[in-house]
């Protein structure tokens, strides 16, 4: 009797598993597929010939590599940025009781909830005013302060598990406030702050709207906006879609492979507490 | 609490000034100007006359057929993709719910649609979708389920099917995840207790673990809905809105306006979302609060 639940059980979570893979096995078989093969009826579930074409034509034929280039950028400093404040906010949200820190909190929350799209119009003017349309600090300006209070918020959660006597111990032993904190506190949670930095960064790699908001000089260009151009100019090749989409998702993907854990025990200790 | 410092006020001012900063300036001023244009003629092609038109605006999005139909998709949207993925969701926690081998694996890999973004995702489904040389047609096809592709994203019918389709897709592994977490924080004692008193499995169920999660399930589902309704990036990659408006929802319409460069309208449409999700969410917290005894 338990064998057999064991084995029903086995037998729907692969299956869910194989319905969660197969959309990107689909993908990945697309962009390596020749053209004819790609446009073949009866459908090729096996690729017969592989080909890097698509590949090769995004990065000759669309600027891909400057694209690439373009997302790195902003990724990294906009999620380095982010880190970096949610680290230094989410300490004092959490060791410290001061006038306005309920208040904070609840400006921060909000932030998730209200639809940011109202916001998408005004921004643009804003970054008009400012002489940053299609440059990439704009972006990274406005990518930081959309993850802001998502990574200050969990990095709180995070501070609240490290217990308050390890600085406590380094300050009675003559540290100040800010050594004990770089010292003691910041190595034991340096996991976390990794996941932050890269779900931070991640969300950053995959941004469109603001993007393609601000942006459509060639050489500003992050990869959704590329791609989301794209669909418009030469309706869809979707050779060189099917390219794009992997050379696009698989360095979130790693980094997401690693950090799962972290990610998910953020998130399921705030949704649980709450 | 401790007696005012004023080292330790500036190192908590210094420390907060940046977030704060960029909160302030980036997220509710925009978001602010934007509810102000709401009453504003602010069209981005005439920007030399900019007065105050009072409820314009809204009467101008009310009176349009297609700010209606996209309300009513979006009941449609949220309603539909949420009642799957919780369900779903709920039934792969429980085989998760457990330790066994190859636990892991299937954790990490059907995770996985979590780690693309909205677009990417509706490009995928677009592909498979298609009408010709989509792979979801060929294989209803070959396991003989229907004898000629549909057009799935073409035909106003299929199309908001399609879409929720791959949102459930996408949306159902958080699910899992979360009600997951919920599952574990159960204490124990209260199975072996009940199992002391001879309740079976499903009583169990009924009388332990679901009131004890149901504060949890409440807050998740709430969030989940305002999440569904402010994700317009699938449905814009993979349809934009059509065909005929049939998988416009309300945040499209406002993208829309947007592009447009109608700064007033969008005010207004942002508003009216802003309105209808504060107004759901007071009466969903007052209907679910009663049921939070813990």
């Amino acid at each position: 009797m338990r064998r057999v639940a064991t084995l029903a059980k086995v037998v729907v979570l692969t299956a869910w598993l194989l319905i969660t893979l197969f959309p990107l096995y689909w993908i990945v078989i697309t962009s390596l597929k020749p053209k004819p093969e790609i446009f073949a009826v009866p459908l090729k579930y096996w690729p017969g010939t592989v080909t890097f074409e698509h590949y090769a034509e995004l990065f000759s034929f669309a600027d891909f590599g400057t694209y690439l280039l373009n997302s790195l950028m902003v990724s990294l400093v906009a999620a380095g940025s982010v880190t970096a404040i949610g680290v230094l906010g989410g300490y004092t949200l959490a060791r410290f009781a001061f006038p306005g820190r309920g208040a904070l909190m609840l400006a921060f929350l909000v932030t998730q909830m209200i639809p940011l799209f109202i916001a998408l119009g005004p921004l643009y003017l804003l970054m008009s005013d400012l002489d940053l349309l299609n440059r990439l600090a704009g972006l990274m300006l406005v990518y930081v302060a959309m993850l802001v209070p998502f990574s200050t918020i969990i990095m709180r959660g995070f501070y609240e598990r490290v217990p308050v006597a390890l600085e406590e111990a380094a300050q009675v032993d003559g540290a100040s406030r800010l050594v004990a904190m770089v010292r003691v506190v910041i190595p034991v949670m340096l996991p976390g702050i990794a996941a932050t930095f890269i779900f931070a960064f991640v969300q950053c790699w995959n941004e469109l709207f603001l993007a393609i908001t601000f942006i459509d000089s060639e050489d500003a260009k992050t990869i959704p906006v590329a791609m989301n151009s794209f669909i418009t100019q030469y309706d869809i090749d979707w050779g060189s879609m099917a390219a794009a989409t992997v050379v696009s998702v698989v360095p979130t993907l790693v980094m997401f492979a690693a950090i799962r854990r972290y990610i998910v025990e953020g998130l399921t200790a705030g949704a649980v507490k709450g | 609490m401790r007696t005012f410092n004023v080292r330790r006020a500036r190192f908590i001012a210094l420390c907060l000034l940046p977030g704060v900063v960029f909160v302030a300036l980036f997220t509710y001023y925009p978001v602010l100007r934007g509810a102000v244009m709401a009453f504003q003629q602010y069209n981005l092609f005439d920007l030399t006359s900019t007065p105050f038109v009072g409820l314009e605006n809204f009467r101008a999005v009310l009176g349009e057929d297609r700010f209606w139909t996209a309300l009513r998709n979006t009941g449609t949207w949220v309603v539909v993709s949420l009642f799957f993925q919780f369900f779903l969701g709920f039934g792969l926690a429980l085989l998760l719910r457990r330790h066994f081998r190859g636990r892991g694996l299937y954790q990490a890999w059907v995770f996985f649609p979590w780690a693309m973004s909205g677009f990417l995702i509706g490009l995928l489904w677009r592909w498979m979708f298609n009408g010709q040389f989509g792979v979801i047609n060929d294989l209803l096809l070959k396991t003989g389920i229907i004898d000629q592709r549909i057009g799935f994203l073409a035909s106003p019918g299929w199309a908001m099917t399609s879409v929720i389709v791959a949102n459930v897709w996408y949306g159902v592994t958080f699910f899992a995840i979360m009600i997951m977490a919920a599952l574990q924080s159960v204490p124990k004692e209260l199975y072996e207790a009940a199992s002391v008193d001879g309740a079976s499995r499903l009583r169990q169920f009924w009388h332990v673990t679901l009131p004890h999660i149901r504060p949890t399930l409440a807050l998740i589902v709430l969030l989940r809905i305002i999440w569904i309704l402010n994700f317009p990036d699938l449905i814009y990659s993979m349809t934009g809105g059509g065909p005929a408006g049939s998988t416009d929802i309300i945040t499209t319409f406002l993208i829309q306006q947007v592009i447009g460069g109608d700064y007033g309208r969008a005010g207004a449409v942002g508003l009216l979302i802003l309105g209808l999700l504060l107004s759901f969410s007071v009466f969903y917290l007052n209907a679910t609060r009663f049921e939070k005894s813990r």
